[in-house]
């Protein structure tokens, strides 16, 4: 660590971890729910739960992008955090306001939370990942004004480096585009029209950005290339998310009441979505066989070049796979875009995350460059645990999809949805069991920060 | 000689090509825009159950239905496709609410439900009118069939 202030990071990390433990959590009582379908019911109906999974995903994403951005734009700007105690005061109330959020989710009916938060007053609630109440929304600009402020100024006044811009425009975009949030017309189209402005712009527009800047960031510290290769590559990259990604938001507008004419513009645009993936891919590879030395931090490196083959596997390959119109009708809305969903967000956002969590978090409790041999043993095999784990829910969710698609859409005989259901539960179940081992990888990881802490530090050689 | 690519260049086509295309998607979108209206139902809006449907609407939203069940395909993948329930209904906004009214509270044993939310009569009609409404949008004849 160069600066103190990049310590303002930590709880960012560690209360991100936490809440990605809740959504696991979830995500398994969910998943029982498929199967057995009384599981906890009425207490946790599926909805609730799925909001807590879905919802501690976003939040626990955010934290982390935020810990990262505090812990890597004043070492990129060569000067302190604009204001540390600003930083940390937003912490707490993010937190708070998460708490705060969840405990109304299952303690209150979904209705109550709604009526004390006085959602009739400006009714955002109630659509698919923004069903935080109004006032957690306000909360979440607020924080990401602070948070956008801090950093700015830090970078305003220190070296401007490519990687922190890349970030700024990067985070700058995500809290502009999250207004979208508070704009729900009673037209459902219109609704659905610019709900995706949050939800697509996000995750295939400006969230690429910060995933390339802070891989980028981890790619320079741990292999010692060049910056200006580093950073040449990064603006391609970010140019072709853009220029494929924003008109390939039209992959969304196929059967939602919008003209026919976004099949068209939809499927090209989107079609090429996965080329920036895969540059990343060649990006990384290419940036570690270049290497200048051996980073002694094995398990950082080997979440860096992991997010890059599987982000382009997630988003890239499962994206195409049902982003094409004419596919698309038989999909749209069923199992494979659950799979696509899945290792989409853990490709792309859950591990770069975790790879600057790996990088970082060794620094900032006090090593000089890297955890003892133990731990990262440990964290490596949570590492396979957790992605091979990932892998599987995805081919077990696919091969449901792929079901499902042909029993209740195609064919002479289409049957109901409930009845198609019960035939793929065999599929289900399998996905249950990959999500225990996912758990279990999960635990491992979070056991490597325990163990081994007081031998010594691991060392290239070794 | 051929130019070698720097990293300046990269840099202009990164914001060169954004601001082409971020445009670009305005221009479609603003179309977009001037089309919606013979394809959005909005009829129904202006006419004179657009205020039960806006409540249906917000029923809708305030009791979380998305979380289970996908509308126009987005949502959630437990529980059946809405945006064409009145159809496969029989175009019938009664059948609707019976079967929200007859939802067992402690649900049924060893298979998914869907809760009773004791909704008022006037509730279930703005309920059912909003998937009505839904319904009558033009979706490029979506789904495949009448399953959803
Ligand atoms: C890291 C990047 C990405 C993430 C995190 C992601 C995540 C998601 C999620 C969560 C959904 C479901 C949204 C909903 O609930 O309605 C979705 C839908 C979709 N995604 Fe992605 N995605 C990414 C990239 C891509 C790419 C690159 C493509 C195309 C090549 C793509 C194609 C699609 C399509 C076509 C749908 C709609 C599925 C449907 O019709 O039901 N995605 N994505
Ligand atoms: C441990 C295992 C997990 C299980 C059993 C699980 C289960 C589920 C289930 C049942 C759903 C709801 C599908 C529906 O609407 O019917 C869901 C949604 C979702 N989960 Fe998970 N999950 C797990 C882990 C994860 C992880 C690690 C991530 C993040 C990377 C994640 C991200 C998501 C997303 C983005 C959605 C919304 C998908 C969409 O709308 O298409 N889940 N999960
Ligand atoms: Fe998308």
């Amino acid at each position: 660590m160069q600066y103190q202030s990049q310590a303002v990071a930590k709880p960012y990390f560690i209360a991100a971890i936490a809440l990605f433990v809740a959504q696991v959590l979830f995500g398994l009582i969910m998943g029982l729910q498929y199967v057995v379908g009384d599981f906890l019911f009425p207490e946790i109906p599926f909805n609730v739960a799925r909001m807590v999974h879905t919802n501690a995903l976003i939040v626990w994403l955010l934290m982390a992008f935020m810990g990262a951005s505090y812990y890597l734009v004043p070492e990129e700007a060569e000067t302190e955090l604009y204001s540390p105690a600003l930083a940390t005061l937003m912490f707490w109330v993010f937190l708070v306001a998460a708490a705060l959020t969840v405990a109304g989710y299952l303690l209150l009916s979904y209705s109550t939370l709604a009526e004390i938060t006085m959602n009739k007053l400006l009714p955002t609630m109630g659509r698919e990942f923004l069903e935080q109440p109004t006032i957690t929304k306000i909360g979440i600009v607020i924080v990401a004004l602070a948070f956008l402020f801090n950093v700015g100024m830090t970078i305003l006044r220190g070296r401007k480096t490519v990687i922190n811009l890349v970030l700024l425009l990067g985070l700058t975009g995500l809290a502009v585009f999250f207004l979208f949030a508070f704009y729900n017309p009673v037209n459902l189209v219109l609704d659905k029209y610019f709900w995706w402005w949050v939800v697509h712009l996000w995750v295939e527009g400006v969230w690429e950005l910060i995933l390339g800047a802070i891989l980028a960031f981890v790619l320079v510290k741990t292999t010692g290339v060049d910056r200006e290769v580093i950073e040449k590559w990064l603006y391609v990259i970010i140019a072709m998310t853009l220029i494929t990604g924003i008109v390939g938001t039209g992959h969304h507008y196929y059967w939602i009441g919008t003209p026919e004419y976004w099949q068209w513009w939809g499927s090209i645009f989107s079609a090429m979505e996965p080329i920036p993936f895969f540059m990343m891919t060649v990006f990384a590879f290419n940036v570690v066989n270049k290497r200048r030395r051996d980073h002694p931090n094995k398990p950082a490196m080997l979440w860096a070049l992991g997010t890059a083959v599987m982000a382009f596997l997630g988003a890239g390959v499962w994206g195409f796979l049902h982003t094409l119109s004419p596919v698309n009708y038989y999909t749209h809305g069923s199992q494979i875009t659950a799979a696509h969903g899945h290792m989409a967000f853990y490709g792309a956002y859950v591990m770069i995350n975790i790879t600057i969590i790996s990088y970082a978090m060794p620094l900032l409790r006090g090593r000089n460059a890297a955890n003892s041999a133990k731990s990262q043993i440990w964290e490596m095999w949570s590492f396979w645990l957790m992605t091979i784990s990932m892998v599987f829910i995805t081919l077990f969710l696919t091969g449901a999809g792929i079901l499902q698609a042909y029993l209740q859409r195609m064919g002479e005989n289409p049957q109901p949805f409930m009845v198609v259901q019960e035939h793929i539960s065999l599929f289900y179940w399998l996905r249950e069991i990959a999500g225990v081992i996912f758990l279990i990888g999960l635990v491992v990881y979070i056991a490597s920060f325990f163990v081994g802490q007081n031998d010594p530090e691991a060392t290239t050689a070794n | 000689m051929a130019q070698p690519f720097t990293k300046i260049m990269a840099r202009n086509i990164f914001y060169g090509g954004t601001a082409f295309f971020f445009l670009l998607f305005l221009a479609l979108t603003f179309d977009t825009m001037g089309q919606l209206p013979q394809r959005d139902n909005r009829a129904a809006l202006s006419g004179e159950l657009g205020p039960v449907i806006a409540q249906g609407k917000l029923i809708w939203e305030e009791n979380n239905c998305i979380g289970c069940h996908t509308l126009l395909g987005e949502g959630a993948y437990f529980a059946p496709e809405l945006g064409n329930v009145y159809t496969r209904y029989g175009n019938s906004t009664d059948a609707i609410k019976g079967f929200i009214a007859s939802r067992p509270a402690e649900g049924i044993p060893g298979r998914r439900s869907m809760p009773q939310f004791n909704f008022s009569d006037e509730e279930l009609t703005a309920i059912a009118e909003f998937l009505k409404y839904v319904s009558e949008i033009n979706t490029a004849n979506w789904p495949p069939n009448i399953q959803g």
